[in-house]
């Protein structure tokens, strides 16, 4: 990874890429790569769909090595949906692929003048852009089949659906699974619309006749990659929880515990979650000839994803996670399975984000459109977004607008971000987080739920403000570093519960770059792609004020423990003190 | 006096989702895992959709949840 790809979308007579060497971002990855290059180069105050702005994915530190868990992928713009910095990262085949072909990164940048379609194929002998207008208005399970054709097997593909061509502001970039399903999104903030702006429908990668990265240390490497996967597989999360049931355990905690937003967070608890939940998902799914167990990248040692088939026996759509159980079922009092995997599809092949879509189709039926609970209505919803109906468009650029169209006061967004299936209320730790964080409502960006709720990485009263600041600073510094290493954030948890898996990462990553690395190292980073975040945002206009709750959370009590959100205003401008 | 239990994850297994189950009062969290022989350590437990500890004596109505360690996210 030793070298940057630069695309000129917008390039007199049609786009032109140079390879440049990665010379300042030299032993960035992921979400560090990103954020330094967006906040450097990208003119905080540019239009997301403009020239100005430019598009950068770049693998993690680790990914294309031998490391388990290390293949996520970043995607960083500055986002058409908060107008902030924005990184997504995703799974999938990607990152890999892409570090093997030896770029720290991609950089998207310009934008073309005509209505041309481009794809960009990368192999081990160079680059290639070319027109395929064929690929107009293709969602992203039929691209797939059609370029799938005209590929190695070994390739890779991130690719926008209809959703991301119309620039609408919830649109993803999909990233291709080990059976080449566009199944893994970067999600949030429309990193999506920003490709489409650029004009690029697809972005082919092929690693044929390339090797594993290899380590400085190799016997160094191998002996902590030994003991990270020990340490995975002996934790109760990665190595029992996660495999069986997938994401999706998380609705019956959640719902017990009174923090599982229902009806676009009228409630914390939904009385039809069992039937949506993950333990009767995986039954479901083997009882069906799916799957309940398996990895979106190959090297994932945990495998909480799964492959998710209809009564019939016909697969559906993968595994649909927690927050996308969540946001097109209980958010929207949705209690069936065989609707929720529809409309998981449905988002996967538009190439929209699942929470910001679900949030939408709440804020939807707190309008009055359709009733809470009609799933045949939010089926007919989501699909008005593939037509690109004016009605669609306005549900594909999420919750906030959506809620701004309809005149809907309880809009569960910051930053123009959807929230996740976490009320902020009843989970005040994640309250800090939603607020605060530089990328809008993001429950991953330090995950609270974990000390407040689910007493791993720590013991905080979820109903009570105390200590919830110092928590989620930590929980965001701790992600950024983690964002930056390829590394699925699931290991967080045996991380932050075992020190001998934590040191053997330490150990990973210090024998492959050959510089040992501290718990104050990570640290720094964290906080230094932190900074330049904050920077960003406070240069495109960001303020305190936007580091807040909707009014609604601090106003309404929310049954069933009947509180509000209660961190002080003057506390969470804290959060980024150290 | 009466209690509901429900279980959850692995702790289902051979065992049930939710039962109504009669116990003597004085009776502990710890009482009823133990009564369980649940499997491995206990991750979450709930009394009434609020977070409680083994030592936790229960009260005629009350629903306890008992779940492994899981997470997600």
């Amino acid at each position: 990874m030793d070298k940057i790809l630069r695309v000129d979308m917008g390039a007199e007579g049609g786009p032109k890429f140079r390879t440049e060497p990665v010379g300042e971002f030299a032993g960035l990855g992921g979400r560090a790569m990103t954020t330094a290059i967006i906040s450097r180069e990208v003119h905080p105050l540019c239009h997301p769909l403009g020239a100005e702005n430019k598009l950068v994915i770049a693998p993690g530190s680790l990914s294309g090595t031998a490391a388990a868990m290390s293949g996520r992928i970043s995607v960083g713009c500055k986002s058409p949906l908060t107008g902030g910095i924005k990184e997504s990262n995703a799974g999938g085949q990607a990152a890999q692929v892409l570090a093997r072909l030896g770029y720290a990164a991609i950089v998207l940048e310009g934008k073309p003048a005509g209505d041309d379609l481009y794809k960009i194929f990368i192999n081990k002998d160079g680059v290639e852009i070319s027109v395929d207008n064929s690929l107009k208005n293709l969602p992203n399970y039929p691209l797939i089949e059609k370029l799938r054709g005209q590929h190695s097997d070994r390739a890779a593909y991130m690719t926008i659906g209809t959703a991301g061509e119309m620039k609408l502001l919830a649109a993803s970039i999909a990233c291709t699974d080990p059976e080449k399903r566009p199944t893994r999104h970067c999600g949030r903030g429309g990193t999506g619309a920003v490709m489409g702006a650029k004009r690029v429908k697809a972005i082919i990668l092929d690693d044929t006749g390339l090797k594993m990265r290899a380590p400085k240390d190799p016997e160094k490497f191998r002996d902590a990659n030994r003991r990270f996967v020990e340490g995975l597989r002996k934790h109760p999360i990665t190595g029992e929880g996660l495999p069986a049931y997938g994401t999706n355990v998380l609705t019956n905690v959640l719902n017990e515990a009174g923090g599982y937003p229902t009806n676009n967070f009228r409630t914390g608890r939904f009385e039809n979650a069992a039937k949506i939940s993950g333990e009767v998902q995986a039954e479901l799914e083997v009882k069906r000839g799916g799957v309940a167990t398996h990895g979106c990248h190959r090297g994932c040692v945990i495998q909480c994803s799964g492959i998710y088939h209809d009564k019939d026996g016909k697969y559906v759509t993968k595994q649909p996670e927690y927050e996308t159980v969540w946001a097109h079922g209980g958010n929207c009092g949705i209690d069936d399975l065989d609707v929720i995997a529809r409309l998981d599809f449905l988002d996967d092949n538009f190439g929209v984000d699942t929470m910001d879509t679900g949030a939408a189709v709440g804020v939807a039926m707190e309008a009055g459109l359709i009733p809470f609970g009609d799933g045949a209505g939010a089926i007919r919803l989501v699909e008005e977004i593939g037509k690109g109906t004016p009605l669609g468009r306005i549900l594909g650029c999420g919750a906030a607008v959506t809620g701004k169209v309809f005149g809907v006061e309880r809009v569960p967004v910051c930053k123009g971000q959807a929230m996740a299936a976490y009320d902020p209320r009843s989970v005040m730790g994640i309250g800090v987080t939603y607020a605060t964080s530089t990328q809008g409502a993001d429950h991953t960006a330090g995950y609270s739920v974990g000390p407040n709720i689910l007493k791993s990485g720590g013991d905080l009263n979820p109903l009570k403000p105390e200590g919830q600041v110092e928590m989620s600073r930590n929980l965001q510094i701790a992600t950024a570093a983690v964002d930056s290493t390829g590394m699925c954030l699931f290991i967080a948890f045996p991380l932050l519960d075992q020190p001998e898996t934590f040191q053997a990462l330490l150990d990973m990553i210090g024998a492959f770059h050959g510089i040992p690395l501290t718990g104050d190292d990570v640290t720094a980073l964290g906080k230094s792609i932190l900074k330049m975040e904050r920077d960003f945002n406070t240069r495109a206009g960001f303020t305190k004020h936007d580091d807040r709750l909707p009014r609604f959370f601090l106003n309404e009590p929310i049954p069933p423990h009947n509180v509000t959100f209660q961190v002080k205003d003057e506390d969470l401008d804290k959060v980024f003190n150290w | 006096m009466r209690i509901t239990v429900k279980l959850f994850a692995t702790f289902r297994k051979g065992r049930f989702d939710a039962e109504v189950r009669e116990v003597p009062p004085g009776t502990t969290v710890s009482n009823v895992v133990d009564e369980l022989r649940l499997p491995g350590s206990i991750g979450i437990l709930f009394v009434n959709s609020r977070h409680a500890d083994l030592s936790r004596e229960l009260s005629e109505g009350d629903t306890l949840s008992i779940f492994p360690l899981v997470g997600g996210g």
